[in-house]
């Protein structure tokens, strides 16, 4: 074990996977001799070559697209988005080409790739540098989404991730890039499965589902929330795609009320889908509404982003909402 | 303005221009190999888009008048070539050896597609073909095919990709982000560009004021070509050229193959709509495969009767194949939800199991042509 920030695990993940395999690549604005702007692939092009650790032009739609024809052929891309808030000059190849292309071409072709984005606000950016856009992905199918929320983490999913076989949106939660701090396995075989929620506070009361930076915010909340008595269960999803719904699912039938917080906007984001896959299965053991806690329907905004981004008050109001109902 | 007397590579001669003493070497059966490709895209543009107005298949994207550029430039590319194609490439796909019944099976969507029924017609893919699947977004294929490139080249392959496009794409960001990436990168990239002069309805002047396609490429530091698209020869030349290029470690050309389109964009395309033939220069509306004919027969090539038994030979195997592909089954219920990923996730296998387990899944209700 060594002690990590989130940023060193995902770098560890970077150099031992390279390592590991001749295929993998990383491609990116910034990402080579400058090592990132967060520093995420720092040290990488030194060790691996300039061949394999890319900066590239300027262009998302080229930064993904040229991955998409390397990850056909047989390479490992893991190309970065600077910021998730740039992505969208890639929708395109991410939504219609990378998510498609093992459906439409009967299997024949695949692209095994990795695009890494920081994402999230809080550390004052303004509406191009803040934004949640994981709903935009998990509403696309050939898609996975992958958020992880602790160093261990990082690296364990970064790695499943690298090692898969379909493509993956994976956001790195940069608010906490360096201040999250944890424990991490030093063995290069330690992976983490997607799909499986991570139970982070056990709590008999109230279930409280988040994902991200946001699962400190909520961490915060819970421990508020048991000085009044009230045990949080808390769930860090992990993975948004594929969705943990028996982890979910068996919390709120054993709490009867549950709390869903993000960053993102409100309407038809994930906490939407959550809120309405419990309804659907669960709907006779609710003692309660289920809450959202939510970034407000407005764009990122830049003076007031500690207003807009769910507080540990406003987690801990609607804890105490649904536990008081 | 381009001068197309002057400015387009051309070998065989058109209306009053002459022949050029530059002729790519060919052997006899390779000239009758690639007359008898151009002759099957013919020959599947008469048939199919019949078909389409008999209601037993529901889209059709004809390709005559292109059958020099199509046949031409994927004539050059070898087995271990990629292609990465737009719309009209069909034809390449069957020169390398793709079964007509499959290329059929892909029309009806049915079990003999290896697709299995998820894309529209003329959407053909095969992994061992190396032709990759598109999609019918424009220009998308092109960043892709300058990465397969790039990959070709670190793992030091002997491997040139092939990125076609049409006019239209040229307007799409996607062109220039592919080919300044392939450029800088100085992947082993062949970007085919078949100006047709028309996307759908609008013309190649009112997509750009650029004096053509090829002259783009001098920006992105690449060399570009303008070819007579019309003439197989030229084509089979300029495409020689980039595709040593690329082999050599030269990097990326852009071609432009100047042809028309003769019917429509697609089978649910009416031109007479738009387009005024009269303005049209007239050296683009000469048939490409009588400029090639009259050279082999010229050459002691082919003859009439030559030219009779292989349209026999070509008309019955399709009448074959397409017979076989007809009777075949629609893709089994499960191929819904199947190669979403890897493997099928919970949510998408309750999801299949919902259909299987309620009859929602049969074929009552099914769309009609």
């Amino acid at each position: 074990m060594s002690t990590m920030t989130v940023l060193q695990a995902l770098n560890a993940a970077l150099h031992e996977e390279m390592a590991r395999d001749r295929n993998v690549v990383c491609l990116g604005e910034d990402i080579g001799k400058n090592g990132g702007v967060f520093r995420t692939t720092d040290g990488l092009q030194a060790k691996f070559g300039e061949d394999r650790v890319l900066d590239t032009p300027l262009a998302e739609s080229g930064i993904i697209g040229t991955a998409i024809g390397m990850a056909m052929y047989g390479l490992r891309p893991v190309p970065e988005i600077q910021f998730s808030d740039f992505i969208f000059p890639a929708f395109d190849q991410i939504v219609s080409e990378m998510a498609k292309l093992r459906y439409r071409s009967g299997g024949e072709f695949t692209c095994p790739m990795v695009v890494r984005t920081p994402y999230g606000g809080g550390i004052r950016g303004g509406h191009y540098h803040s934004q949640s856009p994981e709903a935009y992905f998990v509403h696309t199918p050939g898609l996975q989404v992958v958020v992880p929320a602790t160093p261990a983490d990082a690296k364990g999913l970064l790695k499943t991730c690298i090692r898969g076989q379909d493509p993956v949106i994976f956001l790195e939660p940069k608010r906490i890039y360096r201040t999250v701090k944890g424990e991490v396995p030093d063995d290069p075989e330690f992976t983490v499965p997607l799909g499986v929620a991570r139970i982070a506070r056990a709590g008999s009361h109230v279930t409280l589902v988040s994902w991200g930076a946001m699962v400190h915010t909520c961490l915060e909340a819970a421990e508020e929330a048991a000085k009044q008595g009230i045990e949080v269960e808390l769930l860090d999803l992990r993975s948004l795609l594929p969705l943990d719904q028996d982890t979910i699912l068996d919390s709120v039938k054993r709490t009867g009320r549950c709390v869903v917080a993000m960053e993102a906007t409100r309407t038809c984001g994930v906490a939407s889908e959550i809120s309405a896959i419990i309804a659907e299965e669960a709907i006779e053991y609710l003692e309660a509404p289920i809450v959202r806690v939510t970034g407000f329907d407005t764009p990122f905004p830049y003076t007031l982003e500690h207003v807009y981004m769910p507080s540990p008050k406003r987690v801990l109001s609607a804890i105490e909402k649904v536990a008081k109902f | 303005m381009r001068n197309p007397a002057r400015d387009l590579v051309r070998v065989l001669p058109v209306l009053d221009q002459p022949a050029s003493a530059r002729v790519p070497e060919l052997r006899g059966e390779e000239c009758l190999e690639v007359f008898r490709g151009m002759l099957r895209v013919r020959l599947l543009d008469e048939k199919m888009l019949l078909m389409q107005r008999q209601g037993r298949i529901a889209f059709f994207g004809p390709s005559s008048g292109q059958e020099a550029a199509i046949i031409g430039s994927g004539f050059v590319a070898r087995r271990e070539d990629w292609i990465f194609p737009a719309l009209r490439e069909g034809g390449v796909l069957l020169l390398r050896g793709f079964p007509l019944e499959k290329y059929f099976g892909q029309l009806f969507g049915n079990c003999l597609d290896v697709e299995k029924g998820r894309q529209q017609p003329m959407h053909f893919s095969s992994g061992e073909h190396k032709y990759v699947s598109l999609s019918s977004v424009i220009a998308t294929q092109l960043p892709q095919a300058a990465g397969a490139a790039y990959a070709a080249k670190i793992r030091r392959d002997d491997c040139v990709v092939f990125g076609y496009l049409g006019d239209g794409a040229t307007s799409e960001h996607d062109f220039h982000v592919a080919l300044n990436f392939a450029a800088v990168w100085k992947a082993p990239v062949v970007f085919v560009c078949q100006n047709n002069q028309w996307a759908i309805s609008v013309p190649f002047e009112k997509q750009t004021k650029s004096d053509g396609v090829a002259i783009k490429a001098k920006a992105y530091g690449m060399p570009g070509v303008a070819v007579d698209g019309n003439d197989v020869l030229a084509v089979i030349l300029a495409t020689r050229e980039a595709h040593v290029r690329a082999r050599a470690g030269g990097g990326p050309t852009l071609l432009e193959l100047v042809t028309y389109r003769r019917g429509g964009h697609s089978s649910s395309d009416d031109p007479t709509r738009y387009r005024d033939e009269s303005r049209v220069e007239p050296w683009l509306l000469v048939d490409p495969l009588d400029r090639f004919r009259d050279w082999l027969i010229a050459q002691g090539q082919l003859t009439p009767a030559i030219e009779a038994r292989m349209r026999d030979e070509l008309t019955t195997i399709m009448n074959q194949a397409l017979a076989t592909a007809e009777a075949a089954d629609k893709p089994p219920l499960e191929t819904l939800f199947t190669d979403v990923y890897a493997s099928m996730p919970p949510h998408l296998r309750q999801q299949m199991l919902e259909v299987q387990g309620d009859g929602s899944g049969t074929a009552e209700g099914a769309f009609p042509l």
